[in-house]
């Protein structure tokens, strides 16, 4: 208890003065900010606040214009990184529209999402050493499980683009934790659910953080992101108005203008 | 069921066998040329099959093959044997060279730059002369001969038949195992989406330099029997129609499917044979008949999609 405690205490992710441009629109301005780890934070804002443009950067998919990004107990750099790099650094990601491999199968996909873990190269691959068929059969079988654990294991030979949306969104989730990650960002894993899959999809978050992985989500829809959240930051044209627990950041004058706009005088 | 199993092996044994029951030496000629066109289509099927990048000047591959055998032929006496390695490695060094251009850009971009890296190989053998002996070609290349009991392989066909038939089954073995192993499951990803691809943890250079790597090793095999074969070579067999041919192959015979490939290469290569009755319609009616094959069935003759679906299942 008191070492679950002492996880508690560390920050796995420092954002630290954030900035990204494209041409003249500063997607991101100075953002800073902690997600500590074993914990569900949520990154809310309106649309074009710069989300997905912090979970690109996180990723390594976009090059920030300055500030850092730390990682993980040694605090490693992710700002240099290629994307395939922080992959292996145990960041994982699903994307805002289904960015599956649409012509393999749900096995497949959840392996591909292993690729990391894998260490077989080219020879391996081509001579193929008992070593590598061991390690194959091995994930094939994590694979199975993980698939299982998102019920989707009767699917597991279907190609992902013949799954219905709802199991789509679920095979991606499934795919971003074959690699075993730390840290999990979630990008709208609820769009476009219906209430029962909402549902269910509550339950798999925690799920998934009971094992230790920390979440980082991004969610419009409040009936997800305040339930299960620890931490809640507030983005608005790329700046981070506010900040703190779901109760504090419900009653937050801020936000609710940033959403609403302010009252007529 | 049980049947099912024996089906590849009988399909080997009737290969080998068949130049036994066919003594025409035109037929086992037509088969040799579209045995040659198997390799390269098993080696493009590699690169835009499996890795999902279009390229148009697969010929380059095919001719850098076929001249380095012949160079290290002519001038360092290098037999057969050791010229299909070096050919392939040299060849496999070349593409993976190609690709580097490769690994900044994707889609319609990268087509362009192999379509011009093919042409700029070819204009490069035909103003080469020192090296390449220019339009001319090089002459004298050594065929293959069996050191034990010193047999030349001439020019017949039959013995390229056997020889080739050797590689191509060789060549299907290595890819089949690379289809589901962890370079061949990067590979569909990137083709699928290079970006999610990437976010998964693959990294994107080694991927394609690899696919580059593979499928220029396989069409420097297929160069060097070319090159054995014939004896000798000019630029003008490695012109842009050739590229062209070997991707209506894979095309025709289904996208990243190994069977596929051999398929189309076997189709394309034996359809206009068969036609040399109706002369100048030939080619006429080559084309319909593409145009016709590709609109009812666009996947290709041996769908992957089809294939892949089903032996997993079988796993369980």
């Amino acid at each position: 208890m008191k070492n679950n405690q002492a996880l508690a205490e560390f920050n796995i992710l420092n954002i630290e003065k954030v900035t990204q441009r494209f041409g003249g629109v500063t997607a991101l301005n100075e953002l800073s900010f902690s997600v500590r780890q074993g914990q569900i934070a949520s990154v809310i804002g309106p649309n074009g606040a710069g989300k997905t443009t912090l979970f690109n950067c996180i990723t390594g998919l976009y090059r920030p214009d300055s500030g850092s990004m730390f990682f993980g107990d040694s605090q490693i750099n992710l700002n240099r990184m290629q994307p395939y790099e922080i992959a292996a650094c145990d960041i994982s990601r699903t994307f805002q529209t289904i960015r599956l491999f649409k012509n393999m199968t749900a096995l497949e996909n959840v392996m591909v999402g292993a690729h990391s873990k894998l260490r077989s190269g080219m020879f391996g691959c081509l001579v193929q050493p008992r070593w590598t068929r061991v390690e194959e059969k091995r994930m094939e079988q994590r694979a199975h499980r993980l698939l299982n654990f998102f019920c989707l294991d009767g699917k597991a030979n279907e190609l992902a683009h013949n799954l219905a949306y709802g199991h789509q969104r679920k095979l991606e989730i499934a795919r971003a934790l074959a690699s075993d990650p730390k840290l999990l960002l979630l990008d709208e894993p609820a769009a476009g659910m219906n209430p029962k899959e909402k549902e269910e999809l509550l339950g798999y978050l925690t799920a998934i953080r009971d094992r230790g992985v920390t979440l980082v989500l991004i969610e419009h829809d409040m009936k997800v992101v305040m339930p299960i959240s620890d931490h809640i930051v507030v983005l608005d044209y790329g700046k981070k108005i506010a900040e703190g627990k779901p109760k504090e950041i419900q009653c937050n004058k801020t936000v609710i203008e940033a959403y609403l706009g302010k009252p007529c005088e | 069921m049980k049947f099912q199993k024996f089906i590849p092996w009988l399909v080997i044994a009737a290969a080998f066998l068949f130049p036994f029951f066919d003594k025409n030496a035109y037929h086992i000629d037509v088969l040799v040329t579209a045995g040659i066109f198997i390799l390269l289509a098993l080696g493009l099927q590699v690169i835009v099959g499996y890795a999902g990048i279009l390229n148009l000047g697969f010929a380059a591959f095919f001719a850098f093959g076929a001249y380095t055998y012949a160079i290290v032929n002519i001038h360092f006496h290098v037999p057969f044997w050791g010229g299909v390695a070096v050919s392939a490695i040299a060849t496999a060094v070349f593409g993976m060279l190609l690709a580097f251009p490769a690994l900044r850009l994707s889609g319609d971009y990268l087509a362009i730059v192999t379509l011009g890296a093919g042409e700029i190989t070819r204009i490069v053998l035909n103003n080469l002369d020192q090296v390449t002996g220019g339009p001319n070609g090089l002459l004298g290349i050594d065929h293959p001969r069996l050191p034990m009991v010193n047999y030349d392989f001439s020019v017949h066909s039959q013995p390229y038949y056997f020889l080739i038939l050797i590689f191509i089954l060789a060549v299907i073995f290595f890819l089949r195992r690379l289809e589901t192993s962890r370079l061949g499951r990067a590979w569909r990803a990137l083709r699928e989406d290079e970006l999610a691809a990437s976010a998964m943890g693959i990294n994107l250079a080694w991927a394609k330099l690899t696919a580059f790597g593979i499928g220029g090793f396989i069409a420097g095999i297929a160069g060097c029997i070319f090159a054995a074969k014939q004896g000798t070579i000019s630029p003008d067999s490695f012109d842009f129609t050739v590229s062209v041919m070997v991707l209506a192959m894979v095309v025709l015979g289904g996208i990243g499917s190994i069977y596929g490939a051999v398929l189309g290469a076997l189709v394309l290569t034996i359809l206009p044979e068969c036609l040399r009755d109706f002369t100048s319609y030939r080619m006429l009616i080559f084309g319909v008949a593409m145009v016709v094959m590709m609109l009812f069935r666009p996947s290709g003759i041996w769908s992957s999609v089809r294939f892949r679906a089903q032996p997993l299942r079988a796993n369980k």
